[in-house]
């Protein structure tokens, strides 16, 4: 037999149809929704007529409009509505909901995994388009919307065309103070924020070996931003002894059903990819963006470039365009830029794993005066967990502000936003004109990276400070 | 959903590369369960109008004779970002119903299908090439019949598109409807699946 992909295996064990011209009917293993358009999309069935196919295997939380200020103060009319709305159509709908306060609520890609319901080889689809999260632990991904949505929860599958396949291998041990989100960046910077375009991308190589199972959420979280929908991470052990015991992960005769299978899903040793890309992650710095797009980064001890120095007219003028929205100055050095904002949280990076790093990069010291500096947790399960540890204290002490589950800052869609003018070091995964809120300037940068600016109230160079 | 099978209007130049959906529609438009209707004046909205709220008489849509263009001629990765469908609402409240691109983001992609949007992959020379002839003002035609667009100068560019989903936009055909006709297949797949699979079904939750 020709040896497979990941992608292929897992692909063409859901093809319910084939209609030709690589587009399928592909089976939804799991679907997650969430309140920004969860209720949307059962609102629409509801008023065709048409009845949810499976609700046991469809998941909900409120996680984008809702307050993340201690104690859920300050919800927003909108913010009300979306949630009120969400509760009342999944309880139509008998869909199960994690709802706030509850452990299972949080961010819908970081419960996913936590929970034990996103699981290797699963199709999984989310109304976000970071749902390329979920292939941090071996799954298949992608984000939809609202009218796909409404496909899924009618049907349990959704019409795809068959992305072509690309593999990512990351060689090397990345040096001390770079996490899996500056390779990540760095990646987007080498191949562009549509060098994935139309591909699901497979990430493998040494330093993925050795992440563990949150750094792989947190590379495929970004594929997206490379313009793959999809991006994922082959099973191993350490993604068997993440999954085993979690919520509502299989266990018993099941689970070792499913661990036999899921051994099957890696990549065969020749399968072919129809792009390869090899990066050097030793050689790899701490990045932050400096633009509006995330492949408009570079190493923190880089020099911002200069639009003249680029050959291509399309890209200088975006180029220049990042430039006046980001208030900065081309040839100058991205360290020492004052900033206003520090937001330690998102899918990208709110998980235990993160928020265990960006404490440790504190050490003892303070948030710079006049920098407002946020640590927003990804679920319920990681505020609880993370309070066991003592993290809130060690980052309440030092000034920052710790706050409920949720996307908060990310996307600024419950009304928290980065003022007009200022500039935020985010951990989140879009610099995005506006992204944060109106005229909000965004730099992306890791967890201790954005732990760095809080301390300093400048951009700076997380190996510089030690820790 | 509404029918596509030939267009001919102005078409806008907005070459840029990486135009996001937040740029086309920022997330405060779109927060809440009514927000249909009320997308289209707030459509690329950090690009036509300044900071103060006034239009920037600069930017193409506020230049006649592209305000209130059908067709948008556009960079790379166009609809690269979120999969928030308000990004192809926005634009089609705004008026557009055609977007000719050398490429898009996936997903924005597929939501364009589902809601009678056409998006044109050209290659990138033959964009800048209509967008050359377009800068007049002189109109462009999109035939989905013969899948080709037809240049002011008359040049003919054929594009591809799916057959299931030319078809689908021809004909106005509703996805839902179409699988669910044969909703026959999903549930013998599951039937078949549950026994390969079962650790997918059956899900318990440990106390």
């Amino acid at each position: 037999m020709a040896p497979k992909t990941m992608f292929a295996k897992i692909w063409d064990e859901h093809v319910i149809d084939d209609f030709g011209d690589g587009v399928c009917l592909l089976h939804i293993d799991r679907h997650l929704l969430h309140d920004l358009n969860g209720s949307r999309g059962l609102l629409e069935l509801k008023r065709r007529g048409i009845p949810v196919h499976n609700p046991e295997l469809t998941f909900a939380t409120p996680d984008h409009g809702v307050s993340s200020a201690p104690g859920r103060v300050g919800m927003n009319a909108n913010g009300t509505e979306l949630l009120e709305s969400l509760r009342r159509e999944t309880t139509d709908a008998g869909i199960r909901i994690f709802d706030l306060n509850q452990p299972g609520q949080g961010i819908v890609h970081v419960i996913g995994p936590e929970l034990g319901l996103s699981l290797p080889g699963a199709l999984i689809a989310c109304g976000d388009s970071h749902t390329c999260t979920h292939g941090g632990i071996g799954a298949l991904a992608f984000g939809i919307g609202t009218s796909e949505m409404g496909h899924v929860l009618a049907t349990q599958s959704l019409v795809q065309r068959r992305p072509k396949t690309m593999r990512v291998t990351f060689n090397g041990k990345p040096a001390p103070h770079v996490l899996p989100k500056d390779l990540i960046l760095h990646l987007i910077g080498q191949i562009g924020a549509a060098g994935g375009t139309g591909y699901a991308i497979e990430y493998a190589g040494e330093a993925i070996r050795a992440m563990g199972v949150e750094g792989r959420l947190t590379v495929c979280n970004l594929s997206i931003e490379l313009g793959a929908k999809i991006g994922f991470v082959a099973p191993d052990q350490t993604t068997f002894d993440y999954v085993a015991g979690r919520r509502f992960a299989p266990s018993g005769p099941l689970w070792d059903a499913a661990l036999a299978h899921w051994r099957t899903l890696p990549s065969d040793p020749d399968a072919v990819f129809d792009q390869e890309v090899v990066v050097d992650a030793a050689a790899v710095a701490p990045q932050i963006t400096w633009g509006t797009s995330p492949e408009q980064v570079l190493g923190v001890d880089g020099m911002i470039p200069d639009p003249a120095a680029e050959p291509d007219p399309s890209r200088r003028s975006a180029m220049q365009a990042a430039l006046d929205y980001m208030g900065l100055a081309a040839g100058t050095a991205i360290a020492g830029t004052p900033i206003d904002w520090v937001f330690i949280g998102s899918c990208t990076n709110s998980r235990l794993s993160d928020l265990r790093d960006a404490a440790r990069a504190v050490g003892g010291r303070t948030v710079a005066a006049g920098v407002n500096a946020w640590v927003v947790p990804g679920s319920e399960t990681v505020r609880r967990d993370a309070e066991r540890e003592g993290l809130d204290r060690i980052f309440t002490d030092a000034g920052f502000q710790w706050r409920e589950a949720g996307c908060s800052m990310c996307l600024a869609a419950n009304g928290e936003t980065v003022p007009p003018g200022q500039r935020s070091v985010s951990t989140s995964n879009r610099n995005f004109v506006g992204r944060q809120g109106p005229q909000a300037r965004t730099h992306l940068a890791s967890p201790t990276t954005a732990v760095a600016a809080a301390l300093t109230g400048r951009i700076s160079d997380i190996r510089q400070l030690g820790r | 959903m509404q029918s596509f099978t030939i267009l001919t209007s102005v078409a806008a130049p907005l070459l840029r590369n990486n135009i996001d959906t937040d740029t086309i529609i920022a997330i405060h438009r779109q927060v809440g369960t009514n927000i249909r209707g009320k997308l289209g004046q707030w459509c690329l909205g950090s690009l036509r109008y300044r900071p103060d709220g006034t239009e920037d008489p600069d930017f193409v849509l506020n230049r006649a004779p592209f305000r209130g263009a059908s067709i948008v001629l556009a960079g790379q990765n166009f609809g690269c970002g979120s999969s928030r469908e308000g990004a192809v609402w926005a634009l089609q409240e705004y008026g557009v119903s055609c977007v000719i691109a050398p490429s898009f983001g996936d997903i924005f992609f597929n939501n364009c299908f589902q809601n009678g949007l056409l998006p044109v992959v050209l290659p990138e020379p033959t964009v800048i090439a209509l967008a050359a002839e377009a800068q007049t003002g002189a109109a462009v035609t999109i035939d989905l019949v013969d899948t080709v667009v037809v240049a002011p100068s008359g040049q003919r560019y054929p594009f591809t598109v799916e057959a299931r989903r030319r078809t689908a936009l021809l004909k106005g055909l509703d996805e839902i409807g179409t699988t669910l006709a044969e909703a026959g297949r999903i549930t013998s797949f599951q039937t078949r699946d549950a026994a390969a699979r079962p650790w997918i079904y059956h899900i318990g939750e440990a106390s």
